[in-house]
């Protein structure tokens, strides 16, 4: 979230689309409640079901699952069309003004530099002209046709309201009535805050669904507003921190791209993260790359990383090539891996295709599974009837399970959704011989410490050399882990500006990143994370809850990163002379030598309004991008593609190119293309998504969960279940291409029957809770029948929108 | 002075006596489970999370025993923490079992293996199930390891063992397995960021 949860009570106008909090997040979404209580906020939703957020909603508009992007940039062509924007901000925030290189051009769907043998875009053209000193060109007018508000305006001016509704299958009415609501939004003092979660992101076109959400909320100024925002609502309750903390093998942690084969030396390596600024004066926050990079190094190796060694450059893994869920299971189905961990993860449920990760398992020499709890993945080997139907006998890969503690057996930090990391305290032991996590991993660490030098082996250096001062080694205790996290001074930290000013004594924990060095004279395991345990302590157990300024931000509430600061982008609250551009919700303000306000300042705090230093620190331009340069893979402006399984044969947008019917720049595996269902066998739209009673395949274990919802059931429409014969209650079987599931039948109003592109589209629900083990009733598991396909950006697989048959059982 | 149970115990707790609380003039609103209020009372408690979505709502755990080194203590009731700012007490119909969870009859409690082809689990010490992985991860990281790839750039990564890790457990374990798995090469990582 770039905002928080309770900052959702300042919004305007509450929009959820690809989420459902009031089933998925009830405890936050009381604040979107709180919205409409106090500040007569309206709730508009859209989404394929009428859920239960629609349910107390202002407005609800459905639409066909997969048409997001075309449903969006029928929002953005709204706005422009009809000049809904907040000028000042877009002009002065925002890249709208930027001039692209002439060569850039997009063509029935396909944007320039496209390679259709690699699936993969050359970006050489998806770039800013730059001047003789290697600024961005501008044009403050915003009239010049290569300029990025021009090129926006023509991209989206094709999604018309009629274009819209013939993608996405919702009323053209409807569609209007959503518009305005986002629309009025575009006041200065109005605020929209956008809730969002899976039913973005499991998509072919994923991140792009979320592109487009970033630039409706720049058009209208919305972020870093109170009430404002782009909010993902995150999974599990530290997915945010595990997110932080890098355990995903393209970035180091706090987001440090990750070194790979192109990258030989130190050198090479700094100078390709390390960023110029591409406007004058701008803070281009980046550039202090090689001090996360080397403080990091410094944690993980201290002595052993000095200058001598490139900071033990050559320790750290080079990546080389994809590493993803997919990717890594595919490699594991053609045999290439031999060992696999699974750590609290349950990849037989969770990952597409249930039927390939499966064979995948039974190709490995050792699995090792570290869980509280008995999952199938644990049991992927084992007959469970029509569940799980394996010859264990043929399976020869060794299963360990090890049992670990839970939340409630365990002390430490998680990071909520918000940003904020909170401690816990552990309340009693776990079961039985059960360990801790940390535990468990200190105990294989040492035992293979040992044997390597004993031994020897390849490479052991890293092994060897690793950090490991706790002071009961086969226990690192939180605290300390998280202050090796927070980083601390192996010598003086002095003021660059006056080397007699001491900011930092040596051996002293950190206050922020702000003290980091690149010599090698600090260490920090998470820039993000410094200050989380300054030499005040522990500032993550913090308990003040007071709320000063009324906005919910709870400054002294746990420790939110970075340096604490509640909403990101906060200098965007201001107008550029530093006034609040609603001084009702001020966030932040000039104060005539510094800014203040109720939030710490994403700007550096001394920067006057008139050096025109632009609030999106992190980006070399200082403002945010209407056009995503070469940073996003598919193109710099999100455009619709159809989900990999289409109900439609084509993509209505781009009728007679092929190559633009579903996202041009997906990496598809061998035999994945052709476990691709087609319209013709499969001709209903499946969504997947989550029950309120349940949280993933952990609560089917827990008694009063497995009572409230005990088994599978698919809901489908009464359109549908008359054409098919199905009534409430009855067990059909929903067969995709790679398998098949069985379930009750719910009939409700809750799914329509749309029109889309002249034909009718039904949509079938398929809740994911369930599988072989559990104490609910054994039963399939829904990722039986998604395909194998992912983001061409982040490989989160198209869980949201693929094809099935449905018929009774 | 209008008390609620929990503030009247809390009261209690601070060092009066229930007694003489009560002689003072102050007694809690009258609640007719009065039995069960003072187990909980006796209880210990502790600030702890939710651990399912990313609200992360504050929870409070109540156990037995007052964390004394040979008290074992043992969860009895678990409810949402007050003081939360999200929160702010609540819980939803998944958090609302959390003692479920903690309970599951499905709780591992041993170390156990499954041999190749075998059809069944077999118990195993934790000494066993340590020595044996540690063997087999460093069989294949010796056999495997590749410290430079063919354009002869060092790599020195260990491709043929992977990980996913939990986004269930707290920051502390997330970092120390990533420094560990990336100290031995590890590259394919993946956590359920993506899904």
């Amino acid at each position: 979230m770039t905002n928080h949860w309770v900052d959702i009570k300042n919004a305007d106008l509450v929009f959820v689309m690809g989420g459902n909090p009031a089933e998925a997040h009830p405890c936050g979404f009381k604040w979107a409640i709180k919205a409409k209580k106090t500040r007569k906020a309206k709730l508009v939703v859209v989404d394929p079901r009428f859920n239960r957020t629609a349910a107390v909603a202002d407005f609800y508009a459905p639409l066909r699952p997969g048409s997001d992007i075309a449903f969006l940039g029928g929002v953005i062509n709204y706005l422009l069309a009809n000049d809904k924007i907040h000028h000042e901000y877009v002009k002065a925030y925002t890249n709208a003004p930027f001039l692209i290189d002439e060569g850039f051009a997009f063509d029935d769907g396909i944007f320039s530099g496209y390679n259709t043998e690699k699936r993969s875009y050359g970006k050489d053209t998806w770039k800013y002209q730059l001047d003789k000193d290697g600024y961005a060109k501008v044009d403050e007018t915003l009239e010049s046709p290569n300029c990025v508000f021009q090129l926006l305006k023509k991209h989206y001016s094709r999604y018309t309201p009629e274009v819209v509704s013939q993608v996405c299958g919702t009323p053209k009415d409807a569609f209007l009535k959503v518009c305005e609501y986002i629309a009025e939004t575009a006041a200065p003092n109005k605020t929209m805050t956008n809730l969002y979660a899976l039913g973005w992101t499991e998509h072919s076109v994923g991140s792009q669904n979320i592109r487009c959400m970033a630039i409706i909320q720049q058009l209208l100024g919305n972020m870093g507003m109170a009430g404002g925002g782009i909010n993902a609502l995150r999974g599990h309750a530290n997915v945010q921190g595990i997110t932080d903390f890098a355990l995903y093998a393209q970035v180091l942690p706090g987001y440090l791209s990750a070194p790979g084969d192109a990258d030989p030396d130190r050198k090479t390596y700094l100078e390709k993260r390390t960023p110029k600024a591409l406007r004058p004066g701008q803070m281009n926050f980046p550039q202090n790359f090689p001090k996360w990079f080397t403080s990091l190094c410094k944690a993980w190796w201290g002595d052993a990383a000095n200058k001598d060694n490139d900071f033990a450059f050559d320790y750290l893994p080079k990546l080389g090539g994809a590493s993803d869920v997919l990717s890594i299971f595919n490699a594991m189905y053609e045999g290439k891996m031999n060992g696999f961990f699974c750590q609290g993860f349950n990849p037989l449920a969770s990952v597409a295709n249930k039927k390939k990760v499966g064979d995948a398992l039974a190709k490995l020499k050792y699995l090792v599974v570290i869980d509280p709890l008995a999952t199938d993945t644990s049991e992927f080997w084992k007959p469970h009837g029509e569940f799980n139907e394996v010859d264990p006998s043929k399976v020869q890969t060794e299963v360990f399970r090890l049992p670990a503690g839970l939340f409630a057996e365990q002390t430490g930090s998680f990071t909520n959704s918000g940003r904020v990391v909170q401690w816990h305290w552990k309340a009693a032991d776990a079961p039985g011989e059960a360990k801790d996590d940390t535990e468990i991993l200190a105990a294989l660490f040492l035992k293979l410490k040992e044997m390597y030098a004993k031994d020897g082996g390849a490479f052991p250096d890293p092994i060897l050399k690793l950090t490991w001062g706790y002071r009961q080694p086969a226990k690192p205790a939180p605290e300390e882990v998280l202050m090796e996290i927070n980083g601390k001074a192996l010598a003086d930290v002095v003021d660059p500006k006056d080397a007699t000013k001491v900011l930092v004594k040596a051996g002293e924990q950190l206050p922020s990143f702000a003290m980091l060095r690149d010599d090698g004279s600090t260490t920090c395991g998470n820039w993000i994370y410094c200050g989380t345990w300054s030499q005040a302590g522990n500032n993550t157990a913090r308990r003040d809850n007071s709320d000063p300024s009324g906005l919910g931000q709870t400054l002294n509430w746990g420790y939110a990163w970075p340096v604490n600061r509640r909403i990101l982008y906060n200098r965007a609250s201001a107008d550029p002379a530093g006034k609040a551009w609603d001084p009702k919700r001020t966030v932040l303000k000039w104060l005539g030598d510094k800014w203040g306000g109720n939030d710490i300042p994403d700007m550096r705090p001394d920067a006057a309004p008139d050096q025109g230093v632009m609030p999106f620190i992190m980006n070399p331009e200082g403002v945010a991008r209407l056009f995503s340069r070469e940073l996003m893979a598919e193109g710099p402006f999100p455009e619709h593609y159809e989900p990999f399984e289409t109900p439609l044969d084509k993509n209505p947008m781009h009728p007679n190119n092929p190559k633009a019917t579903s996202n041009p720049a997906a990496r598809v595996y061998k035999g994945d293309m052709e476990a691709f269902g087609k319209a013709k066998d499969f001709p209903y739209v499946a969504t997947t998504y989550r029950l309120t009673e349940h949280f993933h395949y952990w609560t089917k274990h827990a008694h009063i969960n497995a009572v409230l919802q005990p088994e599978q059931f698919v809901e489908i429409g009464e359109e549908l279940a008359r054409e098919k014969g199905i009534r409430n209650g009855d067990t059909v079987k929903v067969r995709s291409n790679r398998g098949f599931i069985k379930g009750i039948a719910v009939v409700t109003k809750r799914i329509r029957t749309l029109e889309v592109d002249g034909k009718k589209v039904h949509t079938v629900g398929i809740p994911i809770h369930y599988g072989f083990k559990g104490v609910t009733k054994p039963g399939f598991i829904t990722n039986t029948l998604t395909p194998f396909v992912g983001d061409a950006n982040t490989q989160t697989p198209e869980y949201k929108a693929f094809l099935v048959n449905i018929e009774r059982a | 002075m209008k008390l609620n149970r929990r503030q009247f115990f809390k009261i209690c707790a601070a060092g009066m006596g229930g007694s003489s609380v009560t002689m003072m003039g102050f007694s809690p609103t009258p609640a007719l489970a009065e039995v069960r209020a003072f187990k909980l009372a006796r209880a210990t408690e502790t600030r702890n999370m939710c651990p399912y979505c990313s609200v992360s709502c504050g929870v409070l755990i109540y156990s037995t025993g007052d964390k004394s080194k040979n008290a074992k203590a043992d969860i009895i009731h678990i409810e949402g923490d007050p003081d939360n700012p999200v929160n702010r007490g609540s819980l939803c119909p998944k958090g609302a079992g959390l003692l479920d969870m903690v309970k599951s009859p499905n709780r591992l409690k041993f170390p156990e293996v499954r041999e190749p082809g075998s059809t069944e689990w077999k118990r195993i010490s934790w000494d066993e199930a340590i020595n044996r992985i540690a063997k087999h991860m460093k069989t294949d990281r010796d056999a495997n390891f590749m410290t430079q790839n063919k354009d002869g750039v060092t790599v020195n990564r260990w491709p043929t063992t992977g990980l996913l890790a939990s986004s269930a457990a707290s920051n502390e374990a997330g970092y120390l397995t990533v420094k560990t798995f990336r100290s031995l090469g590890i590259t394919a990582l993946d956590t359920q960021a993506r899904i």
